[in-house]
C-alpha cells in the first residue's frame, strides 16, 4: 500500500471518529429540540434547547445509589447500552458518505445493536425484582418483537433495491439514481417512520414524558437507574431517536450529504443534514401533539399495520419495480 | 421491466397502481363503516389518476371519458349513496369484530403474490409500459373477493363486491388501455343499478333481522337445525 | 515412492485418531459396567476419562480431515462375510466430527460431578446403564459419521436411537419420563423407516449399498424426488422439524442433563448430516422445488418453535423447544441453498449452505451450554420450573455469567455466534434479486422476515427465561439457598461459553476453514468471504455487506473502559439502599413479574398459535349482596396444535382400523392355523404365476 493511499485510509478513520462525536454531542441537541418545539406546540413555557445536556451534566456529577438487590448486570447494562448504540452511530453516515466505519456493521447488525442494547436493559429491569421492571421488559420485548420484522422487512427492501445492506453504498446508490418514484419506497418510508416512533418510545406506542407507570414502556424498564447510570441511558435513548431520523433522511432524502472529503460539500453535508433532521424532528413534534397515546393491546395493531405497510414494500418491489 | 428505465409517467402510474392496491388492504381490515366507504371513494379516485395518467402516455383520448366517469360514480355517486344509507340505518359508528386481522392480511398478501405468479404469462405477452400493473390488478381483483368472504355486514360486502370491479376496470386499462367505451358505459350502469338494489336489500335485511350481519342468513339453511330465535331463549328464562 | 508412503501414513492419521476415538468410547462404556453402587468412581473417573479421550480425539481427527481437505476410505472385515464395512472421513463427516467431539469434551467435564447427583438422596439410580448407553449413543453417532455404505449408517442410527431411548427413560420410576421415552422410540423408529426407504431408492438404482455406488446412480427426476422426500421425512424427524417433533419437548427434558445437550446438540445434528449427505451428496443434483419445501418446513420450524418455547415455564422444556426453532433456522438455510443450486447459482448456494451448517455448529455450542447450564441449575436447586426459581446471579454467579452468554448467543445478537450464522442466512435471503423466478423472488425475503420475527421473539424469550431464573428475588427456599456448582461443571460450561464467544467474535476464520466441505458438496467455495482479511466477513462482495465482528467487541470494551476511567473512577463508591419501585414499599417476591404474566401480551398477539385455555375463577362464600371472595384461581393451560390437529386423528384413526381388523383374531388355534394355510397357498400361488 503506498503512503497516499495510506493517508486517505487515516483520513476516512479520523472522518468517521469525528462524524460519530458529533453525532452522539449532538443527539441531545435534538432530543432539546423535539421538547422545545413541542412545548411551543401547546402553548407551554419551553425549556432551553441545552436543557438536556444540563441534565446529563448534572447527572453525571450525582453520586451514584444502587437497589439492594442490583447484581453486576445492572450495573453493567449503561455501558453495554451505550456502546451498542454508540456503534449503531458509527455506522449512519451522518454528513458524509464511504465511512469505513460503515463496513463493520451493515444495515442488520445495526438492528442487531439496537436488539443488544434492548436485551441487556430489559435484563437490567427484571434484575430488582420489581413488578414496574418485569411489566417494561415484558412490554418492550413484546413490542420489540413486533417492529424489529417490520424494520428488517423494509431494511430488505431498500437492500434489495440498492444491491447491498453496506449503509454508505445505499445510499450512493439511491443518491447516483436520482428522482425515480418507487412506490416501495413510499410504503417504506411510512414504515420506517413508525416503528421508529414505536422503538423509540414515542408517541402512540409509549409517551417520554408520562408519570403514570402503569402506561410505562421504556420508563418502566429504568425506573430503578440513577446517576451515570441513568445518564447514559438516557444519552443512549437520545443518539437513537437521532439515529433513525439520519437513517430515514439517509434511505428517502439523501440529497445534499457529501460524497468526498472536500470543504464546500462538508459544508453543504453539515447544512444539509443539520435542515433534514430539524424537519423531521418538527414532523415528529406534529405527529406527538395531534395524536394521543393507544391502549397497550393497540399497539400490537399500530406495529402490525407497519409490518403490512413494510410487507407491501417488499411486494411492489418485486412485483411492480422488476417485472417478471 | 425495470423501473428505472420508465419514463416519468409511467412511474408515476406504478406508484398510483400500489396505493390503489394498499387501499384494498386498507378496506380488508378496516372495521368501521364509515372510514370504509371514505376508503373505497379514495381507491376510486387513485384508479382515476391512473387512467388519466394512462390516458396521457398512450394518446388515448377515450380514457378521460373512462377516468370522468369512475370519479363521477366510484367517487361521487356511489361512496354517496352508501354513505346517506349508512346515516339513515343508523350504522354509521358500528364496528365490525373481525376475528385475526394478521391472518386475513397476511392472506391478502398471498393473493397478491399468487397474482403476481398468474400473470406473470400475459405480462410476457404485453408489450405496454404498464404490463407490471396487470398483476396488481387482479389482486385488486381476488382482494375484492376475500372482503366479500371474510366481512360478516351487508355493507362490506358490498363494498367488496364494488371493489372486484374497480379491479376489472384497473385491469382493461393496465393491459389493453380500456374497453370500449360502450362496454365500459354499460358496467357502470350496471354498478350503479347494484348499489341501488342493494340499498333495497339492506332495507330488507334490516328489518328481518334488525341487523345488517349477513350471517343471520345461515338460518335459511334447511339441513341446520333450527337456532333458537332469541326471544324463544328468552321466553324459557323463569 | 517414499514421499508418497509418508503422505500416505499421514493422510492414514486422521482415521486413526478417529478409530481411537471408538475405542475411547467403548472403553468408557465397559469401565462403566463396574460403576455399580459401591464403586461409582469407575463412572466418575473412569469412563468420563475415556469420554474426555474420545471427544479430544474426535476433535483432532475431524478437524484435521476439514482443515487438510482429507478424504480417507476404509474397509472393515466385520459383520456377515460378504458384506465389509465402507467407512470414510470427508471435510463433510470431519466438521461433524468436531462438532461431536466439542459436546463429547464439554459433557466429559461436566459429567463427573453431575452424576454424583443419582448416587446420592433417597432413591439412588443404578450408575452402569447410564455409562453404558452414554457409550453406546456417542459411538452410535460416531460410526454413523464415518459410515460410507448404508449397511453401517443404518445400524449405528439405531445403534443411536435405541441408546436415546434407554437415556430418555434413564428416570423410569416417572410415569411421565416412561411416556417420552416411547414417544421418542416411536417416533425415531417411523423416521428410520423412512430412511431406509430413502437408501432402499437409491440402492436401487446405484446397484450397491455403498455411498460411491449411490453417487454414482442415475435417478430420474421423479425417484430422485421420492429419495428426497423419503429422507427429508425420516432425518427431519429425527431433527425435530415441524410437525413431527412432538417427540423432542418431552424428551430432552427428562433425560440427564448432560444427555440433553448431547441430544440437542450433537443427535438432532445427525439428522441435519442426513440431510445434507444424501441430498447434497448422495443424490447431487438438487432441484429448486425441493428447496421451496424445506424454506417453508424450516420457516414453520422456527416460528412455531420459539412461539411455543415461550409459553414454556419448564427450564429444560423452553429450550428443547428453542431446538426445534433452531433447526427451523438450519433448515431454512439448506432450503435456501437448494433454491439457488437448482436455479443455477452456485455460488450464491454456498452461501446458504455456509450459514446453514455454520449454524448448525453454533447451535451445537450454545444449546448445549444452555442445556449444561439448566442442569446446573437443576443440581443445586432441583427445580425445573421457572416460576419456582430467581435471584441465582446471586447465589450462582459463574453459572449464571455462562447460561447469560448462552442466552446471548442464542438470542441472535452481537457480538456471539448466533447473530453471524443469522446474519448469513439473512445475507443469502437478500440475494433472492439474482433469481428468475419472480415468486421466489417474494418468497426469500419473506422467510427473512420470518427468521428476523423468530430471533426477535428468541430474544424475548430468553429475556424471559434468564431474566426470571437469575434476576430477581428468589420465589421458593431452597432457591434462595443454593450455592455454585463444582468446578468441573463450570468446566464444561466454561468450554461452550468460550467457543460461543470465538465463533463469534473471529467467523471469518471458521468461514475459511469450511470451505473444503462445500468444494466437497457443491464444488465452489465462497471466494469473498475473506476478502477483506479475517477482520472483515463479506460473504457477497466487500461493497454488498461486511460485519466486523472484532471490531464490535473491541469498541464494547472501550466504552466500558473510557466509562470507568471517565465515571466510575474517583466517582463515590455506590450507595446500596431499598429499591426505589416508585414508592412501593414492602417488595417480596410475589410481586415480581412470572414466567407466564411476561409472555402475556405475547399470548395475547399471537393467541391463534396455541390452544389456550386460560380463566380466572372466583370461589365466594357467604350469602347477602356482596358475597366474601375466599379465593381467587387462575390456571392457564397451553398446548401445541400439532398434537391436537395430528397426532391425535391418527392415533384414533389406527385405533378405529384395529377395532375393525380386530374380528380376525379369534384366539382359537385352528383359526391361526387356518391363516397360515391361506397364506401358504396364496403365496405358491404367487409364486406360480
Amino acid at each position: 500500500m503506498n503512503s497516499l493511499a495510506m493517508s486517505s485510509l487515516t483520513i476516512a478513520w479520523v472522518m468517521a471518529a469525528l462524524q460519530t462525536l458529533i453525532f452522539i454531542a449532538a443527539a441531545p441537541l435534538m432530543a432539546g429540540w423535539v421538547k422545545r418545539l413541542k412545548c411551543h406546540m401547546q402553548n407551554r413555557a419551553a425549556p432551553a434547547v441545552w436543557q438536556p445536556y444540563r441534565d446529563l451534566a448534572k447527572l453525571m456529577r450525582k453520586d451514584m445509589v444502587l437497589a439492594e438487590n442490583a447484581s453486576w448486570l445492572f450495573r453493567a447494562t449503561p455501558y453495554i447500552v451505550f456502546g451498542a448504540t454508540l456503534l449503531a452511530a458509527a455506522a449512519v453516515p451522518l454528513v458524509v458518505v464511504h465511512l469505513p466505519t460503515a463496513a463493520i456493521a451493515d444495515l442488520i447488525v445495526l438492528v442487531g445493536f439496537f436488539a443488544l442494547a434492548r436485551f441487556f436493559t430489559a435484563l437490567a429491569a427484571l434484575d430488582i425484582g420489581t413488578a414496574f421492571g418485569g411489566m417494561g421488559a415484558s412490554r418492550e420485548m413484546t413490542v420489540a418483537a413486533l417492529a424489529e420484522p417490520a424494520m428488517l422487512m423494509v431494511v430488505f427492501t431498500l437492500a434489495m433495491t440498492a444491491g447491498t445492506t453496506n449503509l454508505s453504498t445505499a445510499t450512493e446508490a439511491v443518491l447516483q439514481a436520482g428522482v425515480v418514484l418507487r412506490p416501495s419506497f413510499l410504503f417504506a418510508l411510512f414504515a420506517l417512520a413508525m416503528v421508529a416512533v414505536a422503538e423509540c418510545g414515542r408517541i402512540p406506542v409509549d409517551n417520554p414524558a408520562t408519570h403514570l407507570e402503569l402506561t410505562m414502556l421504556h420508563e418502566a424498564m429504568i425506573l430503578e437507574y440513577g446517576g451515570r447510570h441513568l445518564a447514559l441511558i438516557e444519552w443512549a435513548a437520545q443518539i437513537k431517536l437521532m439515529i433513525y431520523a439520519v437513517l430515514i433522511v439517509d434511505f428517502f432524502f439523501p440529497w445534499g450529504i457529501a460524497r468526498d472529503f472536500n470543504a464546500v460539500s462538508l459544508t453543504i453535508g453539515v447544512i444539509a443534514g443539520t435542515a433534514k433532521v430539524m424537519l423531521l424532528a418538527m414532523l415528529l413534534v406534529v405527529w406527538e401533539t395531534v395524536l394521543a397515546k393507544i391502549r397497550l393491546f393497540r399497539a400490537p395493531q399500530f406495529l402490525g399495520f407497519a409490518f403490512l405497510l413494510a410487507l407491501l414494500g417488499m411486494l411492489t418491489s418485486v412485483v411492480l419495480e422488476t417485472g417478471s | 421491466m425495470e423501473l428505472t428505465t420508465l419514463g416519468l409517467y409511467n412511474q408515476a402510474i406504478i406508484v398510483f397502481a400500489a396505493l390503489v392496491l394498499f387501499t384494498s388492504f386498507v378496506m380488508l381490515a378496516q372495521p368501521r363503516i364509515q372510514p370504509l366507504i371514505y376508503t373505497f371513494a379514495w381507491q376510486g379516485l387513485l384508479l382515476a389518476v391512473v387512467i388519466v395518467l394512462a390516458a396521457i402516455v398512450s394518446n388515448h383520448p377515450h380514457l378521460y371519458i373512462s377516468a370522468a366517469l369512475t370519479v363521477v360514480l366510484k367517487v361521487g355517486l356511489i361512496p354517496w349513496l352508501l354513505y346517506r344509507l349508512s346515516i339513515r340505518l343508523n350504522m354509521n359508528y358500528e364496528t365490525e369484530t373481525i376475528t385475526h386481522p394478521s391472518m386475513l392480511l397476511l392472506s391478502g398478501a398471498g393473493l397478491v403474490v399468487f397474482s403476481y405468479f398468474i400473470a406473470a404469462p400475459i405480462v410476457h405477452l404485453s408489450g405496454l409500459a404498464t404490463r407490471n400493473t396487470i398483476a396488481v390488478s387482479i389482486a385488486v381483483e381476488l382482494l375484492g373477493m376475500l372482503i366479500m368472504i371474510a366481512r360478516k355486514t351487508a355493507m362490506a360486502q358490498v363494498i367488496g363486491f364494488m371493489s372486484i370491479e374497480n379491479g376489472l376496470f384497473f385491469a382493461a386499462v393496465v393491459s389493453t388501455y380500456g374497453m370500449p367505451l360502450i362496454v365500459e358505459l354499460g358496467v357502470a350502469f350496471d354498478v350503479m343499478v347494484a348499489s341501488i338494489l342493494f340499498g333495497v336489500f339492506f332495507f330488507h335485511l334490516r328489518d328481518s333481522f334488525d341487523s345488517l350481519d349477513v350471517s343471520h342468513l345461515n338460518r335459511l339453511s334447511e339441513t341446520d337445525e333450527a337456532m333458537p330465535l332469541p326471544e324463544a331463549a328468552e321466553v324459557k328464562q323463569p | 515412492m517414499v514421499d508418497n508412503m509418508v503422505d500416505n501414513m499421514v493422510d492414514g492419521v486422521p482415521l486413526f485418531l478417529a478409530y481411537s476415538a471408538l475405542i475411547c468410547t467403548l472403553l468408557s462404556g465397559v469401565v462403566s459396567l463396574f460403576a455399580v453402587r459401591r464403586h461409582p468412581g469407575f463412572l466418575h473417573f473412569g469412563s468420563f476419562l475415556f469420554l474426555f479421550l474420545a471427544g479430544v480425539t474426535d476433535v483432532i481427527a475431524g478437524g484435521w480431515a476439514l482443515l487438510t481437505d482429507l478424504t480417507v476410505t476404509d474397509r472393515l472385515a466385520l459383520g456377515l462375510p460378504w458384506l465389509e464395512w465402507h467407512l470414510r472421513l470427508d471435510p463433510l463427516t470431519g466438521f461433524f466430527m468436531v462438532l461431536l467431539g466439542t459436546l463429547v469434551t464439554a459433557t466429559s467435564l461436566y459429567g463427573p460431578s453431575y452424576t454424583r447427583e443419582y448416587t446420592q438422596g433417597d432413591a439412588p439410580q443404578p450408575l452402569p446403564p447410564l455409562g453404558v448407553f452414554t457409550a453406546t449413543f456417542i459411538l452410535g453417532m460416531q460410526m454413523l459419521l464415518l459410515a460410507d455404505d448404508a449397511l453401517v449408517f443404518m445400524i449405528f442410527w439405531e445403534l443411536m436411537s435405541a441408546s436415546g431411548y434407554f437415556l430418555v427413560a434413564y428416570q423410569h420410576q416417572h410415569a411421565a419420563n416412561r411416556h417420552a421415552a416411547f414417544l421418542y422410540l416411536l417416533l425415531a423408529h417411523v423416521g428410520a423407516l423412512v430412511i431406509l426407504l430413502a437408501f432402499g431408492v437409491l440402492a436401487a438404482f446405484g446397484d450397491g449399498l455403498t455411498f460411491d455406488q449411490m453417487r454414482a446412480a442415475q435417478l430420474s427426476p421423479l425417484w430422485a424426488m421420492l429419495a428426497f422426500a423419503f429422507a427429508f421425512l425420516g432425518f427431519g424427524t429425527k431433527a425435530g422439524m415441524v410437525p413431527l417433533h412432538v417427540w423432542l419437548p418431552d424428551a430432552h427434558p427428562v433425560a440427564p442433563s448432560h444427555i440433553s445437550a448431547l441430544m440437542s446438540g450433537a443427535m438432532l445434528k445427525m439428522g441435519i448430516y442426513g440431510i445434507v449427505r444424501v441430498s447434497f451428496d448422495l443424490i447431487g443434483e438438487v432441484h429448486w422445488e425441493w428447496g421451496v419445501v424445506m424454506l417453508i418446513v424450516g420457516t414453520a420450524s422456527a416460528l412455531l418453535g420459539v412461539l411455543y418455547a415461550l409459553m414454556q415455564h419448564d427450564l429444560k422444556r423452553l429450550l428443547a423447544y428453542h431446538s426445534i426453532e433452531n433447526i427451523g433456522i438450519i433448515l431454512m438455510g439448506l432450503g435456501m441453498s437448494m433454491i439457488f443450486l437448482g436455479s443455477g447459482h452456485p455460488l450464491l448456494g454456498t452461501l446458504a449452505l455456509v450459514a446453514a451448517l455454520y449454524h448448525t455448529l453454533n447451535h451445537a455450542a450454545f444449546k448445549g451450554l444452555l442445556f449444561l447450564g439448566a442442569g446446573a441449575v437443576l443440581y443445586r436447586t432441583h427445580e425445573r420450573d421457572l416460576e419456582r426459581m430467581g435471584g441465582l446471579i446471586h447465589r450462582m454467579p459463574v453459572t449464571a455469567f455462562m447460561f447469560l452468554v448462552g442466552s446471548v448467543a442464542i438470542s441472535a445478537l452481537p457480538p456471539f455466534n448466533g447473530f453471524v450464522s443469522e446474519w448469513l442466512t439473512f445475507q443469502a435471503a437478500l440475494q433472492a434479486p439474482a433469481l428468475d423466478n419472480g415468486v421466489l423472488r417474494i418468497l426469500l425475503p419473506v422467510a427473512a422476515a420470518m427468521l428476523a420475527l423468530t430471533g426477535a421473539l428468541a430474544a424475548a424469550c430468553f429475556v424471559k427465561a434468564f431474566g426470571i431464573a437469575f434476576l430477581g428475588r428468589p420465589r421458593t427456599h431452597h432457591v434462595a439457598h443454593a450455592h455454585e456448582v463444582p468446578l468441573g461443571m463450570l468446566l464444561g460450561m466454561g468450554l461452550l461459553a468460550t467457543l460461543c464467544l470465538v465463533l463469534g467474535v473471529l467467523p471469518t476464520p471458521a468461514i475459511e476453514a469450511m470451505a473444503p466441505i462445500t468444494r466437497l458438496l457443491v464444488h465452489t467455495a465462497l471466494p469473498t468471504a475473506a476478502a477483506q482479511g479475517w477482520l472483515w466477513l463479506t460473504p457477497v462482495s466487500p461493497q454488498g455487506a461486511s460485519y466486523s465482528a472484532p471490531f464490535v467487541l473491541l469498541a464494547l470494551v472501550v466504552v466500558y473502559g473510557l466509562g470507568y476511567l471517565f465515571l466510575k473512577r474517583g466517582a463515590a463508591p455506590a450507595r446500596r439502599c431499598y429499591p426505589w419501585d416508585c414508592g412501593f414499599g414492602q417488595l417480596n417476591h410475589r410481586m415480581e413479574y412470572t414466567s407466564t404474566s411476561f409472555t402475556q401480551l405475547i399470548r395475547h398477539v399471537f393467541g391463534a398459535v396455541w390452544k389456550v385455555d386460560e380463566g380466572v375463577e372466583t370461589t365466594t362464600a357467604g350469602g347477602g349482596p356482596i358475597p366474601r371472595v375466599t379465593g381467587i384461581h387462575h390456571h392457564l393451560h397451553v398446548q401445541d396444535w400439532s398434537w391436537l390437529k395430528v397426532y391425535l386423528p391418527i392415533g384414533h384413526l389406527v385405533l378405529e382400523a384395529a377395532k375393525r381388523v380386530g374380528f380376525i383374531q379369534s384366539g382359537s388355534i385352528h383359526t391361526y392355523l387356518r391363516y397360515s394355510f391361506g397364506t401358504l397357498v396364496f403365496l405358491l400361488w404367487i409364486v406360480s404365476l
